[in-house]
């Protein structure tokens, strides 16, 4: 099948879906290298000339990636809900993407058609988006989650608590949790990157933060970000797993590159569902996706990296996941040179996580390697807060000691509440009003005297 | 780094009239109990964060000094297909590709494994965490085979395999700078692969990270913890996800109060 455009009496033709979506991809380093971009920027315009003419409909038959070849193709047509695609199945992109953004299209007509996209389409629509699109389309999608406390309502700005170190030792990842706890973050996840894929001290550390959890009656979830098969060999030990972690990618091979199948996936969250320790809800998976990670691995079948990325959602939006993000800049310069593509990346990736019907939120973050600095940061964060994101990422001054990246700092958050009037989740906010960390106002309290007697002299 | 604490223009916590966050300051390189100004941090905060990522940019860019190492026996250098930093940044499918004439300087030979030293991303961690890494594992592998140690430049971490394929060797232990970070520039990561060849995924790789002197692994339990793994790899044939890291957890590990 072919694709065309004329521009001007000039004539462009495209080989197949692939090389329209790759060249209509705002420009960005990964598809460069993967030598799969526009080559000047009017035939990046003509592709999405291309694009707007293209039927929905015509994502059902040309595949990116072969359904005999790869599980996750299986996964989207298999599972591809034809009644939910009615209201949209005669739209070309082009008018798919005013519909998006006209009155008509509130959150409940949205998240109707929602299991009815495939990612192909959901990719497709986003590069006929600009940035304030991508908001204002996202905006109105909202993906609510719970397991002890409720994600994603109207108004709330979720976070997560992420207190590595270097070396796990579990004082001084203490001591970022506390300061975090302090700064009123953490109703997402307590998440610690473990610095080694050890077993043992992956339940030390687990250990240790269901007894701070359980202390001080937290209505929140921890997780220790390890492969699928140690969380699963956790539980088979008895340690106390509320989230199941793993990073996912949009095609087999890829997924193969981070040792995982859809069926481990399944086997994973079978096991932290069978341990019920959700309060409010049953939602135990926690997935990472990042623009890049199916290239990094030379298993993208030549797909941009965005079609690749939101491949990733439909692997998610099977097992019912509390939380996913994209860790927009972590992946590195190659794929996501600079701030300007950074911030596009992580828009296109919380509006396509939604329209996929995802909980999505976002690691606001840059590598030390990336041509971007903590302003491009402060402005993705705000841009998405006003997207509606459900939640973001935040570690100790901004600064992973672990990792070795930046990401949001715990007072970050403290700036988007009050610039924007967000909160965390009831729950959450609850907590933290019975612990004297909030003043009249709802402002996180400089001295907290019971709760800093609490935790930083306990009686013990 | 500290310039702003204390100072009585900034909002820093007190606890019965003390600062209690400066006994946790010593458990973490973390940036915790940062004085506030309202909201947000202290403006000294401000300014020690962008002198550290100053700092970081810099390190990115520094080429890898193979005098300023002291290594012992015979060493191979090698270059990838990026020719310099800026293209290593961009085109990290160039380094992982050896070089036509390094590829020359690799004869075949019989070996249980190959150490390769890497840029990496910081070739300050490559010069300074290297050597005292690569002579402890020697103590801890009587026995094995081990070739001549390889300095590889602008080298990704799959640079290891086909460097390992060529000179014959089971088993590569890439000791490769890891990305620069505010705290510390100067961190190593060991990836070890079992039976490495050109193709070999990412999951088929074990990988021993934060090796530094700033609170990091030291050369000593990064090494046993290596020797454990590469004594595990040898017995079930394979390295990667099938084999768990189940090495004791630190004993001094312990919960806090």
């Amino acid at each position: 099948m072919t694709y065309r455009a004329t521009l001007d009496g000039e004539h462009y033709r495209f080989s197949d879906l692939r090389q329209v979506l790759a060249w209509a991809s705002p420009q960005r380093s990964g598809d460069e290298l993967a030598g799969i971009a526009a080559a000047d920027p009017v035939e990046r315009i003509a592709a999405r000339y291309a694009l707007a003419d293209v039927p929905l409909a015509t994502f059902l038959e040309d595949l990116p990636v072969p359904y005999e070849a790869d599980e996750v193709t299986r996964l989207i047509v298999d599972t591809h809900d034809a009644a939910s695609f009615a209201p949209v199945a005669h739209m070309t992109v082009g008018q798919f993407r005013d519909w998006l953004l006209s009155h008509q299209a509130d959150a409940d007509a949205i998240a109707a058609v929602s299991p009815g996209l495939t990612p192909e389409m959901v990719s497709a629509v986003s590069k006929l988006m600009r940035n304030q699109d991508l908001i204002a389309a996202a905006r109105k999608i909202r993906v609510r989650t719970a397991f002890r406390n409720t994600q994603g309502l109207p108004g709330r700005l979720g976070t997560r608590l992420q207190p590595n170190h270097p070396t796990d030792d579990p004082r001084g990842i203490a001591a970022s949790l506390l300061d975090g706890l302090l700064l009123g973050v953490g109703d997402a996840v307590i998440g610690i990157n473990p610095a080694t894929d050890n077993i043992a001290n992956g339940i030390v550390l687990l250990d240790m933060l269901e007894s701070v959890r359980t202390r001080y009656a937290i209505p929140t979830q921890s997780c220790v970000l390890t492969h699928v098969t140690n969380s699963i060999a956790m539980i088979e030990r008895g340690a106390p797993v509320d989230l199941v972690f793993q990073s996912v990618a949009g095609t087999e091979a890829a997924n193969a590159g981070f040792g995982v199948s859809l069926s481990l996936l399944a086997e994973a969250q079978d096991a932290a569902l069978s341990l019920g320790r959700g309060t409010v809800g049953q939602d135990v998976m926690y997935f990472e996706t990042g623009q890049g990670a199916a290239l990094s691995a030379n298993a993208h079948h030549g797909m941009d990296q965005q079609t690749a990325e939101v491949r990733a959602y439909a692997v998610a939006r099977a097992f019912s996941p509390l939380l996913v993000n994209t860790v927009v800049g972590f992946i590195g310069p190659e794929y996501l040179y600079d701030g300007k593509q950074i911030i596009r990346a992580g828009l296109e990736d919380h509006f396509c996580g939604k329209l996929m019907g995802l909980p999505m939120g976002c690691d606001v973050c840059y590598t030390n390697h990336a041509e971007a600095d903590q302003d491009d940061m402060d402005n993705l964060m705000m841009l998405l807060t006003v997207a509606g994101v459900n939640f973001l990422i935040t570690v100790p001054g901004g600064d992973d000691v672990m990792l070795s990246y930046q990401s949001l700092s715990y007072h970050d958050m403290l700036t988007l509440r009050s610039s924007f009037g967000v909160r965390a989740a009831p729950e959450f906010e609850a907590w933290l009003e019975g612990m004297d960390l909030l003043d009249t106002r709802g402002r996180l309290r400089l001295n907290a005297p019971h709760a800093l007697g609490r935790i930083l002299a306990p009686e013990t | 780094m500290n310039e702003s604490r204390p100072d009585p223009a900034t909002d820093t916590m007190t606890l019965n009239g003390t600062d209690p966050w400066a006994p946790l300051r010593g458990l973490t390189h973390a940036r915790v109990g940062q004085p506030r100004a309202g909201d947000t941090v202290a403006g000294g905060e401000v300014r020690a964060f962008q002198l550290a990522h100053a700092r970081a940019r810099k390190a990115v860019t520094a080429p890898l000094r193979q005098d300023a190492m002291p290594l012992d026996g015979p060493v191979l250098t090698v270059h990838s297909e990026a020719t310099d930093r800026a293209m290593f940044i961009r085109r990290p499918d160039l380094g992982r590709r050896l070089s036509a004439d390094s590829a020359a300087v690799l004869t075949r030979g019989s070996y249980d494994v190959v150490f390769v030293i890497a840029d990496g991303l910081s070739s300050v961690a490559a010069e300074r965490q290297a050597p005292p890494v690569l002579a402890a594992c020697r103590a801890l592998l009587p026995g094995w085979r081990i070739a001549p140690v390889v300095v590889a430049h602008n080298a990704r971490v799959a640079l290891g395999d086909d460097i390992a394929h060529r000179l014959g060797a089971g088993c590569v232990v890439m000791m490769i700078g890891e990305r620069p970070g505010l705290s510390v520039s100067d961190s190593l990561s060991l990836y070890m692969t079992w039976d490495p060849h050109p193709g070999r995924l990412d999951s088929e790789r074990n990988c021993i990270s934060n090796i530094h002197d700033q609170g990091g692994l030291s050369a000593g339990v990064a090494a046993a913890k290596l020797a454990w793994l590469l004594a595990g790899a040898r017995r079930i044939g394979r390295s990667g996800i099938m084999l768990k890291d189940e090495t004791p957890a630190d004993p001094a590990a312990t919960l806090p109060p």
